[in-house]
């Protein structure tokens, strides 16, 4: 008996692995072995392998889509009580009940927008110089590992050195410009968080960097292009995308960076006045109060705080696709 | 392979995946002979509890596991019967006893006081009155050389520095004893703030945990913050005396917070201690309690695991209390011992007193 081939093998080979046989005579276990044991020689199929692939993929959406609905349903009852006043509400009082968002929304987009501000500028250095000066060699390998080890070190860490660090520093420069000495603020954050997010740009435009293709580059040279003008005017360009890319994902880790934050900002549940003064943002505030909240209302506005951060982080991550979509556009 | 043999080996393989299958979801039960018991809650109480279940297990072997996730999370942990005990420094509010729905008993263990530390060259020891201190943390007097301040300290200089109030960013029972405070001495404070363990602060920066709060006073000169005094008498911070209700100004010490307690005390032993008619009682002190049922027969709890709690709980207000001095925790009055073996006594299982 020949049995119907899925697979396109050859009649000798299936021969060989033994699937060729009158069933009546075989018993049950028998075959079950026999078949493992040619799936095993066999490697797996085809689709599988496809299949495998599908269930990951969705499997990732259904996890992301469960996030988004579980902030939802646990955020109703905050909803149904403020409704979108919410989102402009200037008072945080667990005591009487009144809850709004727009102090940590200001808080949080501040921070991580001079954050990213300031971390540009050195990443888009370190990934030139890696990128085009220093491809290969001891030194590109150093930095690199080196870039690499800020990225692993715990945000504790960073909030510890911003603490015993950075603020006495910022304090004694407060002192000199006779503005309250703080020392914890929106200035120490964004330059602890600036300092974090650093290698995620660096590393990502670094790749992209090193990926112009040469002969572009010799063209310009052959048409007496200096250095720095074809960095400026090559490189730059053509890695554009790529660049704007990894900013984006610093933004991303820069929003939602939580323990560095809460130890050097502050705290205080008001709209920031200056760069100088202490603020609150979305992550410091829940992971500050979440705890111990007690009432509904609290712990659903709470909630509802990590919704209003997801839904920013969305927002800015398709912005920012679009704008990588038009980028990569206009070159082709 | 022969058919009979290859199927008897795929029996064994079968019985021996069914066996492992088993033993992994039932094998725990049988083979833990020791009872545990979980609580959470308060995290002021955490360094004596911390020595007090590790004595206690080492004495009865009964483990007792307790995460300090704070006041507000041992409440809801308690409603939510994931623990066995709740521990806090805040008592429960009407809202919570309805959603628990059943009674709970506090059972206090020990006090505290919230004493105010600050960062002034040469250390002064500042005497404050309760107005004083409600009008510094509601932003109203701004230097520390303002004239209320110094006329009750007539020894001092103080200099002509601003006020940088530091309050507590993470919700917890510190805060809510220095409210309740605060509430009971200034009206203004009652209707513009309220007591609670999370505030709308009016003025100031926020530190997290009583470290965050002693740090971050450590740091800027002029500030000032509250703390318990078990971190500042630890940490050698300088800190004030307060005027209490009978007119005298008390140090915050271990011997004044008892004394605190040494006052009328309700049956069920949910006082505030803030504004203490005892006199010589420091004003900002505060019981810590351990939550737990009064019926014990919920969920799927045992009358073994009930009486283990009961035994527990005795101890740590009888025996375990040697533990709160060295750890500059102040351990329960006389009276208040009496009260809470009433208390204790009164928790039942099946109806039933559980300890005779």
């Amino acid at each position: 008996m020949i049995e119907k081939g899925t697979d396109n093998v050859s009649v000798e080979l299936r021969q060989q692995l033994g699937l060729l046989t009158d069933r009546s005579t075989e018993d049950f276990w028998v075959r079950i072995h026999k078949r493992a044991m040619a799936g095993w020689k066999f490697g797996l199929s085809e689709s599988f392998f496809r299949k495998t692939l599908y269930v990951a993929g969705t499997f990732v959406l259904v996890i992301l889509i469960a996030i988004f609905l579980s902030l939802v349903v646990a955020s109703i009852p905050a909803i149904r009580h403020f409704g979108v006043g919410f989102l402009f509400g200037t008072t945080w009082d667990p005591v009487r009940g009144e809850f709004g968002a727009l102090p940590f929304v200001m808080g949080t987009l501040f921070v991580s927008l001079l954050a990213l501000a300031i971390s540009t500028v050195f990443s888009l250095s370190i990934s030139i110089f890696l990128g085009e000066y220093f491809r290969g060699g001891v030194i590109s390998a150093f930095i690199t590992s080196v870039i690499e080890l800020l990225a692993g070190i715990p945000s504790v860490i960073y909030g510890f050195c911003g603490l015993f660090l950075l603020v006495p520093v910022v304090r004694a420069l407060e002192i000199k410009l006779n503005v309250a000495p703080y020392g914890v603020g929106i200035l120490t954050s964004s330059l602890v968080l600036a300092v974090m997010i650093i290698p995620y740009s660096a590393s990502i435009g670094r790749e992209v960097i090193s990926l112009v293709p040469s002969d572009l580059k010799e063209a310009a040279f052959s048409l007496g292009a200096t250095r720095f003008e074809v960095v400026r005017k090559v490189v730059l360009p053509y890695a554009r995308s790529g660049i704007f890319a990894g900013i984006l994902l610093s933004l991303g880790r820069a929003l939602g960076e939580t323990m560095a934050v809460t130890m050097v900002i502050g705290n205080s549940n008001f709209i920031p006045k200056g760069i100088f003064s202490p603020a609150n943002t979305l992550a410091s505030v829940i992971a500050n109060e979440f705890t111990e909240a007690t009432g509904r209302l609290y712990l659903s506005s709470l909630v509802e705080l990590g919704l209003v951060l997801f839904m920013v982080t969305t927002v800015i991550n398709i912005f920012g696709k679009v704008i990588i979509g038009r980028m990569g556009m206009e070159d082709k | 392979m022969k058919t009979s043999v290859l199927r008897s080996r795929m029996n064994q393989v079968f019985c021996f995946i069914i066996i492992l299958a088993m033993l992994l979801v039932y094998g725990d039960k049988g083979l833990a002979k020791e009872t545990e018991l979980i609580g959470a809650g308060a995290t002021f109480p955490y360094p004596l509890y911390s020595k007090m279940f590790d004595v206690y297990y080492n004495e009865n072997r009964v483990k007792v596991n307790y995460q300090a996730i704070g006041s507000g999370g041992g409440i809801r942990q308690l409603i939510n019967k994931t623990v066995d005990f709740g521990g806090s420094d805040a008592m429960m509010s009407e809202k919570d006893l309805t959603e628990a729905s059943v009674p709970v008993l506090h059972i206090p263990t020990c006090a505290g006081a919230v004493v105010l530390t600050y960062k002034l060259t040469g250390d002064p020891k500042i005497r404050f009155t309760p107005e004083i201190v409600a009008d510094i943390f509601l932003g109203k007097i701004k230097k520390w050389n303002d004239g209320r301040i110094s006329t009750i300290n007539p020894g001092l200089k103080l200099p002509d520095e601003n006020i940088t109030v530091v309050h507590r960013s993470d919700g917890s029972g510190t805060t809510f004893i220095f409210s309740d405070y605060l509430s009971k001495v200034s009206p203004e404070w009652k209707e513009k703030v309220g007591s609670g363990t999370s505030l709308n602060w009016p003025v100031g920066l926020g530190g997290k945990g009583n470290p965050g709060v002693a740090g971050l006073v450590q740091q800027i000169p002029g500030s000032i913050g509250y703390v318990e005094l078990i971190y500042a008498l630890q940490n050698k911070m300088p800190y004030g005396t307060v005027k209490n209700k009978k007119g005298s100004f008390v140090d915050p010490s271990i011997a004044s917070t008892s004394l605190a307690a040494n006052t009328e005390l309700p049956d069920d032993m949910k006082v505030s201690l803030t504004d203490t008619d005892a006199q010589d009682g420091y004003p900002i002190s505060g019981f810590t309690w351990i939550l737990v049922y009064k019926e014990q027969n919920y969920g799927d709890k045992s009358e073994e695991k009930a009486k283990e709690l009961v035994k527990l709980l005795w101890w740590m207000t009888h025996g375990g209390q040697k533990y709160a001095d060295p750890l500059h925790y102040a351990p329960l009055s006389k009276k208040a011992v009496e009260k809470t073996e009433k208390l204790i006594k009164s928790v039942t299982y099946n109806g039933k007193p559980i300890m005779k």
